[in-house]
C-alpha cells in the first residue's frame, strides 16, 4: 500500500520498458489512442495501489472466474501490482473472523478512498435471510461497506440488474445494488462480463481517477455503447438476407446470420463482437449460437432464447427514418450501392415472411 | 468444550458456515450450513425446456458447463433425442476440459494455502528449490532464477500489505512443508493462475465463451466444416490441439508432481477426514451414446461400507432410491418434516427458522441450513473424485486401477489411505490425470471424424415443440468435477412443469437427516484434531478436500406452486 504502481513494478524487477508495455495494454483496454499514452504513464506513476474489497452475494462466482481469465493485463499483475485487493471470499487465504477482519480493517483504514466491487444481487425478502455471511445479511454488509467507498462497481448482471435469481417470480426478492445504495454505481453487466472489459473498467477508474461515462443504465459507454448486432462480423449476412434456418444446416456452416435462431444481438449492448472472449478467441455468435442478451436488464424474461425477435425499437441501423433515408438517398443520387438496396429489400422481405409465419401460428 | 465457527468459509464457491464442537483438541460434532438461497427451480417452471440449460448453467460459474450438460441430457431423455456422435465427442471435450481446469484451480487457488505456508516460502533457498523441483519434474521453468524472481515478488508483496494472503494462518504448527517446497508451490500457484485462462479457450472455441459457454438440446451449437472459415475448421482444431498440449505439460510436469510432493509431507492426513463409507457415482464420458452407461469411461454405481468387492446399481427413476429430507433444513413439508421425498414428488416451502441476523451461532436451532439432505436408499453418500475412483476401482476398470495403485505406490501408503482428507485430494489429482488422457483421446477421435467428414453436430428431429408429446419426464445425470449431479424435468404442453436439481455439494454439505445421520462434511470433520481453535486450519483442510460449491447446493422448488414464502417486490 501507499506506493505508486510504477514504484511497485520497479521493485519487483520490471524494467521501464515492461512498465510502458503494461501502460500500453491498459490504455488499449481503456480505449485511449496513442496520444493518450503520456497521460496513462503519468497516472500509473503517481497513483497508489488503491484498497479494494470484493463482495459476494447472490451469485454463481462466474464474474470472479471471468476476472481470472483476463489477458491484458493478466490477473496476476493486477492482483500484485495494480489493486490492493484485501477481501475476496473466492481467493483469500484467511477464513472466518480473520477474513472478516480483512474487510473491516480495509474500510476503516481507507475511509473515502477504497473501491468496492460487488458480485451478486442482494435478496431483500424475509428481512434479508436468504443471503447471510458471518451471521450478517448481505444487505447490512453492503450498506456498511458502501458507506465510505470512493467508488462502487457492480460486476455482472446479478449486481447490475438482478440476473437469474431476479427472473420471474423472483422468489427471494433479488435486488440490484444501485437500488439499495445512494451513491453512483458503475454497472458492468453480462453473465459474466468479459474479462478484458472488467480490466478495462478497473484501468479506467485508476487511470483517470473518475467514473467513466455511463449510459442511462449506468453502464460504461466504452463497452456498452454499441449493439452486438451492429458490430457483428455476420452483420453483412443479415443485410443480405442470408440466415441460418436450422442448427448445423449448410447456412450455419457458412456463418450466416443467427437472427431467425433467436439471436438477441440486435437488442443487446455489449462488446462481445469487438473485444470477444478469452483473449479474443471467439464469442457466442462466432461459435454458432445466438446472443442470449445477457448484459440487458431482465434478459431472462425477454422471451424464450430461441424465439426470434418479433420487432424491436430501432431494428437495424438503417431502419430508423433518418438512416433509411440516407441509404436510399445515397444509392439513388450516386448510382452506387444498388446491391445494398436490393439486399436490404430482400432482407426486409424475409423478415416480413417470418413475421407472417408467426401470425399464422 | 468450545464451539468453533468458521464463516465465511473462503476459497470455495458460495456461502458456507461451519460450526464445530471441539473437545480436548478433537472435533466431536459439526454443523454444515448453507446460508444463501436463490430459488432457481421455481424460476424454471413455465419456461421453454430448451432454455433450461442456460438458466441452470447460472447455478454455478466455477463448475460452469456442468449444469448445462445435465439439463440438455434431462430434456433429451424426456423427449427421446439421440445426440450425434460428433456432438457427443465435443461435449466430452468440453467436460474433460472442465475437469482439468477445475481441479488444477482447486488445488492451487482454493486448497493449497491450507498446506502451503506463503510466508515461510520467503526463507527458502531458491537454488535448493530449483534442485528439488528438477528432481521430480522436467518442467523447464524450474530454475534458480525463476524461484528467485518469485521469491522477490512475494517479498515485495508482503512488504506492501498482503492482499489476498493477509491474515492467513501462517506459522501454524500444522504447516509441515520445508521452505523450498513452499516456494515451489507458491511459484506454481502463480503459474497455474496464468495457465488456467488458456485451457478454457477450448470452451470458447466450441461454446463461444468461458465462463458459461453455450449448449444446445439435441447436440452442440457449433458447426464443423473443414472448407469454411466461419465454422470449426482446421485453424480452430489446431488451437484446441495447442491448448491440450499445454495442458498435458502443465498437469504432468507441474500439478501432479506438486500434489505428490506436498502429500508426501502430510501422510498423517491419511488418518483423518474419511467420514462416510458410502460412495455414489452416476458415471461419465459416454463413448457409445448416453443410453449405454456400460461404455462410459467412469462406470455408474454405488460402493457401500467401503466394500470394494461389490458395486450396487443406481436407478434415479426409482422413487425408493433417491430421497430428500428437510428435518434440519429451512423448509417445511406438508406431510411433516421428518419424511423423505423422491425429487419427482418434491414439495418445498422455504421457511427460515434460524436466528435473526446478526447472529453469532446456530447452536440450539433444530434447522440450520438452506441445503436439503439427499439420501440413496436411506444412506448418506459421499460424491466426487474419490467416489468416482472407488466405484471404477470396484468395477474392475483397468485404467483407473492402474492409476490408483501407481499413485499409492509412489506415496508408499496402503489403499485405506484413500479414505481420508489426503486421499480425497490425491483422488482429485488422479481424476484430472485420467480426464486429461481421455481429453487427448476424444480430440483424436474428433479429428478422425472431421477427416472422414462425419461432422453432424445436431439432431433436429424433436427440436420443434410440435413434435413433443403432451407430457414427458426425464433425468439428466452428470459426473461434475465435484461429483454426482442430476436434473429431473417434467414437461407439459411444451413448458417446464417441474424441474429439480440434486447436486454434488447437496450430497456432501447437507445437514444431518431425520435419523440423525451426518452427511459427508460433518462426518469427515468428526474426529479431526484442532490444535488451535483460533486458527482452525484443520477444518479448512477437510472441508476444502471436498471442493464445496454452495451456489450449486442450495435451491428450492415447488411443483404445485404451493405456499412458498411469499414476498412482494416493486
Amino acid at each position: 500500500m501507499g506506493q505508486s504502481i510504477w514504484k511497485s513494478m520497479e521493485q519487483k524487477g520490471y524494467s521501464r520498458r515492461d512498465f510502458l508495455q503494461f501502460c500500453a495494454a491498459a490504455a488499449t483496454v481503456a480505449g485511449f489512442n496513442s496520444s493518450g499514452m503520456a497521460q496513462v504513464v503519468s497516472a500509473f506513476e503517481k497513483k497508489e495501489r488503491p484498497a479494494v474489497v470484493w463482495l459476494h452475494f447472490q451469485e454463481c462466482t462466474c464474474c470472479s472466474e471471468s476476472f481470472l481469465r483476463a489477458s491484458h493485463p493478466v490477473v496476476l499483475d493486477v492482483l500484485l501490482d495494480v489493486l490492493d485487493l484485501n477481501y475476496t471470499e473466492t481467493l483469500q487465504a484467511a477464513a472466518g473472523f480473520q477474513a472478516e477482519k480483512c474487510l473491516t480493517d480495509t474500510i476503516e483504514k481507507n475511509k473515502g478512498k477504497y473501491i468496492v466491487l460487488v458480485e451478486g444481487a442482494v435478496p431483500m425478502g424475509d428481512e434479508g435471510v436468504y443471503c447471510m455471511i458471518g451471521g450478517k445479511t448481505a444487505e447490512s454488509i453492503l450498506q456498511t461497506v458502501a458507506k465510505d467507498a470512493a467508488a462502487v462497481v457492480a460486476w455482472g448482471s446479478c449486481a447490475s440488474n438482478g440476473c437469474v435469481q431476479a427472473a420471474k417470480p423472483n422468489p427471494t426478492g433479488a435486488t440490484p445494488i444501485s437500488k439499495l445504495i445512494d451513491k453512483p454505481v458503475i454497472n458492468v453487466p453480462g453473465c459474466p462480463p468479459i474479462a478484458d472489459v472488467m480490466m478495462g473498467v478497473v484501468t479506467h477508474l485508476l487511470v483517470l481517477g473518475k467514473i467513466p461515462d455511463l449510459d442511462s443504465q449506468g453502464r460504461p459507454k466504452e463497452f456498452y455503447g454499441r449493439r452486438v448486432h451492429d458490430t457483428c462480423y455476420r452483420r453483412p449476412n443479415y443485410d443480405a438476407g442470408l440466415f441460418v434456418e436450422s442448427w448445423d444446416d449448410e447456412n450455419a456452416r457458412k456463418g450466416y446470420c443467427l437472427y431467425k435462431m433467436g439471436c438477441k444481438g440486435p437488442v443487446t449492448y455489449n462488446a462481445c463482437s469487438v473485444v470477444k472472449w478469452n483473449e479474443g478467441t471467439s464469442y457466442p455468435i462466432q461459435s454458432g449460437h445466438g446472443c442470449i442478451g445477457c448484459s440487458e436488464a431482465g434478459f431472462w424474461d425477454n422471451g424464450p432464447i430461441y424465439q426470434h425477435l418479433p420487432s424491436f425499437p430501432g431494428f437495424g441501423i438503417e431502419s430508423t427514418a433518418d438512416t433509411v433515408g440516407t441509404v436510399v438517398g445515397l444509392a439513388t443520387l450516386a448510382g452506387v450501392g444498388a446491391h445494398a438496396v436490393v439486399t436490404n429489400i430482400r432482407k426486409h422481405g424475409v423478415i416480413a415472411e417470418v413475421h407472417a409465419e408467426d401470425q399464422k401460428e | 468444550m468450545s464451539r468453533v465457527v468458521v464463516d465465511p468459509v473462503t476459497r470455495i464457491e458460495g456461502h458456507l458456515r461451519i460450526e464445530a464442537v471441539v473437545e480436548n483438541g478433537v472435533i466431536t460434532d459439526a454443523f454444515s450450513a448453507g446460508t444463501m438461497v436463490r430459488g432457481l427451480e421455481k424460476i424454471l417452471i413455465g419456461r421453454d425446456p430448451r432454455d433450461a440449460w442456460a438458466i441452470t448453467e447460472r447455478v454455478c460459474g466455477v463448475c460452469t458447463t456442468v449444469h448445462a450438460l445435465a439439463s440438455v441430457r434431462a430434456v433429451e431423455d424426456a423427449l427421446d433425442i439421440t445426440v450425434p456422435p460428433t456432438a457427443e465427442l465435443i461435449r466430452n471435450i468440453m467436460m474433460t476440459t472442465q475437469y482439468v481446469q477445475d481441479h488444477v484451480v482447486h488445488f492451487y487457488h482454493l486448497h493449497a494455502l491450507d498446506w502451503v505456508d506463503v510466508v515461510n516460502a520467503l526463507k527458502a533457498d531458491p537454488k535448493k528449490a530449483a534442485e528439488l523441483a528438477q528432481s521430480f519434474s522436467k518442467w523447464d521453468k524450474n530454475t534458480p532464477a525463476y524461484f528467485t524472481e518469485v521469491q522477490n515478488k512475494v517479498k515485495t508483496f508482503a512488504a506492501n500489505g498482503m492482499g489476498i494472503f493477509a491474515n492467513g494462518y501462517w506459522g501454524h504448527p500444522a504447516y509441515k512443508l520445508p521452505p523450498e517446497v513452499n516456494l515451489i508451490a507458491v511459484a506454481h500457484f502463480l503459474d497455474a493462475l496464468a495457465w488456467q485462462k488458456e485451457i478454457v479457450k477450448i470452451h470458447a472455441v466450441f461454446g463461444g465463451k468461458n465462463p458459461h459457454p453455450n449448449y444446445l438440446v439435441g447436440g452442440v451449437p457449433c458447426s464443423i466444416d473443414a472448407n469454411e472459415v466461419a465454422a470449426i475448421n482446421s485453424e480452430r482444431l489446431n488451437l484446441v490441439k495447442k491448448l491440450i498440449d499445454q495442458a498435458n505439460e502443465f498437469v504432468n510436469e507441474v500439478y501432479i508432481p506438486d500434489v505428490l510432493a506436498v502429500a508426501s509431507f502430510y501422510k498423517d492426513w491419511s488418518k483423518w477426514g474419511g467420514g462416510l463409507s458410502n460412495y455414489l457415482c452416476y458415471g461419465e464420458f459416454p463413448t457409445k451414446g448416453f443410453a449405454q452407461p456400460e461404455a462410459f469411461k467412469y462406470p455408474r454405481g454405488v460402493v457401500l461400507g467401503r466394500d470394494l468387492s461389490q458395486v450396487h446399481p443406481v436407478n434415479p427413476r426409482d422413487s425408493q432410491e433417491i430421497k430428500e429430507y428437510i428435518a434440519h433444513s429451512w423448509y417445511t413439508y406438508d406431510g411433516g418434516d421428518q419424511a423423505g421425498i423422491h425429487p419427482w414428488a418434491g414439495e418445498t416451502n422455504i421457511k427460515y427458522s434460524g436466528p435473526k441476523p446478526p447472529f453469532d451461532t446456530l447452536e440450539g436451532f433444530e434447522k440450520y441450513s438452506f441445503l436439503k439432505t439427499p439420501r440413496w436408499k436411506e444412506n448418506p453418500m459421499e460424491v466426487g473424485p474419490l467416489a468416482r475412483l472407488l466405484v471404477a476401482f470396484a468395477s474392475g476398470r483397468a485404467d483407473v486401477k492402474e492409476a490408483v495403485t501407481s499413485t499409492l505406490g509412489k506415496l508408499n501408503v496402503p489403499v485405506d489411505a484413500l479414505f481420508s482428507t489426503l486421499g480425497r485430494t490425491a483422488a482429485r489429482a488422479l481424476d484430472a490425470e485420467l480426464a486429461l488422457g481421455w481429453l487427448n483421446e476424444f480430440f483424436g477421435q474428433l479429428m478422425e471424424r472431421v477427416r472422414i467428414n462425419e461432422v453432424s453436430t445436431f439432431n433436429g428431429e424433436r427440436w420443434e415443440p410440435k413434435s413433443w408429446p403432451a407430457e414427458a419426464e426425464g433425468v439428466g445425470l452428470v459426473e461434475a468435477p465435484r461429483g454426482a449431479l442430476a436434473h429431473w424435468i417434467k414437461i407439459k404442453d411444451g413448458k417446464i412443469d417441474n424441474y429439480q436439481l440434486v447436486v454434488p455439494t447437496t450430497w456432501n454439505g447437507s445437514p444431518r437427516d431425520a435419523n440423525g445421520k451426518h452427511s459427508s462434511f460433518e462426518a469427515a470433520l468428526i474426529g479431526t484434531p484442532v490444535a488451535n481453535i483460533e486458527q482452525p486450519v484443520e477444518i479448512l483442510r477437510t472441508i476444502h478436500s471436498f471442493d464445496p460449491c454452495l451456489a450449486c447446493a442450495v435451491h428450492l422448488y415447488d411443483p404445485q406452486g404451493r405456499h412458498l414464502h411469499r414476498v412482494t417486490f416493486e
